[in-house]
């Protein structure tokens, strides 16, 4: 709104400006360089004395008209983007008042001493000043390739998996919006779609939409920031499969202030119709909480930990519930000295389900525990142990084990190798390579720590 | 009725912690170079933690739940801006569940909105170039002259914030200008004989220090801003090298010095670990002793392997 209204009064600034130019030199309003208003003064008395050089003022008048005229359209010209048609010809920044919508106004932060100040052209015209307001765009490709043998859950040989666009901007003093698309072979999906109220009384902070569920760690995260090619096995499991608890609803969370460590407490409820849950009737909402504690341990390590709840209906019948509790814990190092060269990240997270089923309950556990170790600038090496026991039998657990190997050739594009071993509980055996290939272009904003 | 009692308990609390938070000022800055100046600025009126250290590369902070603690407390957020925090601080606001220091809110100052910026793109940015930041060089605090700028901003929004003791502030920035005036003379004096001197940075932090100073940056370590050095890049840098007897390499104190040093045995120049920031070595403890440092070892060095 302050951005807004600070436009609006530039704007004004402008137009009164051209206005004083106007008043100040109605004969040469067309003269964008200010020729001296002298010069037609000058011309008209000499008319009075010879015609001869009457005649000659006369032709240096239409030549300083012509040359005024060629400036302007050289002015306007570049404001729309066109090469300008005189060479050598100045920007039209000093005395040119901009055309509308062909040039528009530094962002606040944009202008420095040193830089451009006031009005910039704008290469593209009349929706110049939409471009400003347009939200940072961002698009990450998410490519994945699989060789060897896997008979129960194979995946394509090669797939683009996922294209995530990603939309955000500031909605207006108390709000942000995040938008993240995902397009992948089975079709276009809101991700992510959520407003978020980050300046609530009371120091809460609210996210209203579809959103991820605060439930542990993998399943807050997008499938790009995550360590691995694919999700570990309790989450496919337990959680509702790839995608994990994903559903609309509104979200509440509220720092606990204590001199100890960062402790924050946060609420969900859920429409309860989605990949895990399953709404009967209107009031079967799902219900996600979560307590997270993190705390410093020296300037370089710190500790991370939390635990989850999730509650919804299932779809064994009307009564049937699933109550999902989880527990997670996240050590990292990263030396500050050496931040772009050397971590390690080490996570394990514990799921606990309890599916209700009209004939019998199961009570299935899983879990996984992780490490990746970045040992130069570009090259992470990782390794993870995953095993889960089916939410609806508990005697049949599959378990996993991989390594892995990224290289990451710039912050914007990641290449990664997954060696994958997983042994199902119905006796299969899955020896596989995935790869993974991801890229990112436009502004992606920041990700939650 | 239960909800009004939470709700005026909730606003009592507001506003004691409001009042408790009037005296001092408790302001936050991202990094030590803003925190050295708003301390000079604002004396014993502010109190001041910076989040990033200044060993720390600024561009790669991670946005640890523990700065959400302390941005959560804060009246007054102190940025560098042009987009040099992006990739952790606008998390952090968003979290920091503190409406007082959202971006347009009074308690947000970007100073380098009337800094002197360098390396302002022109023409169409896309990330080939690596990682450029598209508003302009944002290591600026590197000229003294845009530490005065800093000052004065910090001194306008300190005295708009706590109209009480705008005299107060007015006195300090003067002061900070008076004694920052003769050190950027020694300074500029120290560094006097050699001006137009060639040398080779790491990443593109100097460009604010050699205007200030009339260094000659020919080349950079990296090939692209955010590319580490690849081997083609680092042989065609030797090259150079040798042909315009460069011998000083000046190297930030969070990259890794080895392609510096083989830079430097096959050239035979010197490099020096100079930190772009306050806190960068524990010798440069403020804005002031930053320069001092950085200026002496620059001009030993160049003493020592006779560089023009």
């Amino acid at each position: 709104m302050l951005h807004l209204f600070r436009v609006s009064v530039r704007t004004f600034t402008v137009v009164v400006g051209v206005a004083a130019l106007g008043v100040a030199a109605p004969a040469f309003a067309q003269d964008p360089a200010g020729v001296p208003s002298a010069a037609p003064a000058a011309a008209r008395e000499a008319a009075a004395q010879d015609p001869q050089a009457a005649l000659r003022a006369q032709i240096e008048l239409l030549r300083q008209q012509l040359e005024a005229l060629q400036q302007k359209v050289a002015a306007l010209e570049a404001a729309s983007g066109q090469p300008a048609a005189v060479p050598g010809q100045p920007a039209p920044a000093a005395g040119v008042p901009p055309a509308a919508g062909g040039a528009v106004e530094v962002p606040a932060g944009a202008a420095g001493a040193g830089g451009p100040a006031g009005a910039l052209p704008v290469y593209g015209n009349s929706s110049a000043l939409s471009k400003i307001f347009n939200p940072d765009i961002a698009v990450i490709g998410n490519f994945i390739g699989a060789a060897g043998k896997n008979d129960v859950n194979p995946l394509p040989a090669l797939k683009l998996n996922e294209a995530e666009v990603s939309l955000q901007a500031i909605v207006d003093p108390y709000a942000r919006a995040d938008f993240f698309l995902a397009a992948s072979p089975e079709g276009l999906e809101v991700e992510e779609g959520f407003i978020t109220f980050p300046t609530l009384p009371g120091g809460l902070l609210m996210k209203v939409g579809k959103t991820k569920a605060q439930f542990g760690k993998v399943n807050t995260m997008h499938s790009h920031t995550l360590p691995w090619v694919d999700a570990p096995l309790p989450m496919q499991n337990l959680l509702g499969g790839e995608e994990g608890l994903n559903d609309a609803g509104v979200s509440v969370s509220k720092l606990i202030l204590n001199p100890i460590m960062f402790l924050e407490a946060t609420g969900e409820i859920y429409n309860g119709d989605n990949t895990l849950f399953t709404s009967h009737k209107r009031s079967d909402l799902a219900y996600v909480t979560r307590l997270r504690g993190y705390r410093d341990v020296t300037e370089s390590t710190n500790l991370d930990i939390g635990t989850s709840f999730a509650y919804g209906h299932n779809d064994a019948g009307p009564d049937a519930t699933t109550r999902v509790f989880g527990i997670d814990a996240t050590f990292r190092y990263r030396p500050l000295r050496r931040a772009i060269y050397k971590r390690f990240l080490g996570r394990t997270e514990l799921f606990w389900s309890r599916r209700e089923d009209p004939s019998v309950n199961t009570n299935a556990f899983g879990a996984y525990v992780s490490g990746d170790y970045q040992f130069a600038r570009r090259w992470f090496a990782g390794a993870r142990y995953d095993f889960s026991d089916r939410a609806t039998d508990a005697t049949l657990r599959d378990k996993g084990g991989s390594l892995l190997v990224t290289y990451w050739p710039s912050e914007f594009s990641q290449i990664r190798t997954q060696y994958r071993r997983t042994l199902y509980a119905e006796g299969a055996r899955a020896n596989e390579l995935l790869f993974q290939f991801l890229f990112s272009i436009g502004a992606h904003g920041a990700h939650v720590f | 009725m239960k909800a009004f009692t939470t709700l005026a308990f909730a606003l009592l609390l507001g506003v004691s912690r409001l009042a408790s938070a009037q005296n001092p000022l408790n302001v936050v800055t991202t990094t030590q170079d803003m925190a050295s100046i708003a301390q000079e600025v604002g004396g014993d009126k502010i109190k001041i933690t910076p989040l990033a250290k200044g060993y720390q590369d600024p561009h790669f902070v991670e946005a640890k739940p523990s700065f959400v603690l302390i941005l959560n407390k804060a009246r007054l957020l102190i940025v560098v801006g042009r987009d040099l925090e992006i990739g952790w601080l606008p998390a952090l606001i968003t979290q920091s569940r503190n409406p007082r220091i959202q971006p347009g809110a009074e308690g947000y100052l970007d100073p380098s909105t009337s800094a002197k910026i360098l390396e302002m793109p022109a023409g169409a940015v896309t990330r080939a170039e690596g990682d450029v930041h598209p508003l302009g060089n944002p290591h600026y605090w590197l000229d003294p002259e845009n530490g005065r700028r800093i000052a004065k901003a910090i001194q306008g929004k300190l005295a708009q914030m706590d109209p009480a003791n705008a005299a107060y502030y007015a006195q300090r920035e003067a002061d900070f200008e008076t004694r920052l005036n003769a050190a950027q003379q020694r300074w500029k004096g120290q560094m006097a004989p050699y001006k137009g001197l060639k040398v080779l940075t790491y990443h593109r932090s100097w460009a604010n220090f050699a205007d200030a100073f009339g260094l000659n940056v020919v080349g950079y370590v990296e090939p692209k801003p955010g590319i580490p050095p690849t081997p083609q890049h680092t042989l065609d840098v030797i090259n150079a090298m040798k042909a315009q007897n460069i011998r000083i390499i000046m190297v930030e104190p969070y990259f890794d010095t080895k392609t510096p040093n083989s830079i430097a045995s096959n050239t035979g120049a010197r490099v020096l670990v100079m930190p772009p920031s306050v806190g960068g070595v524990p010798e440069a403890g403020d804005y002031f002793k930053l320069f001092d440092y950085d200026v002496n070892l620059l001009v030993d060095a160049i003493k020592a392997t006779g560089a023009k």
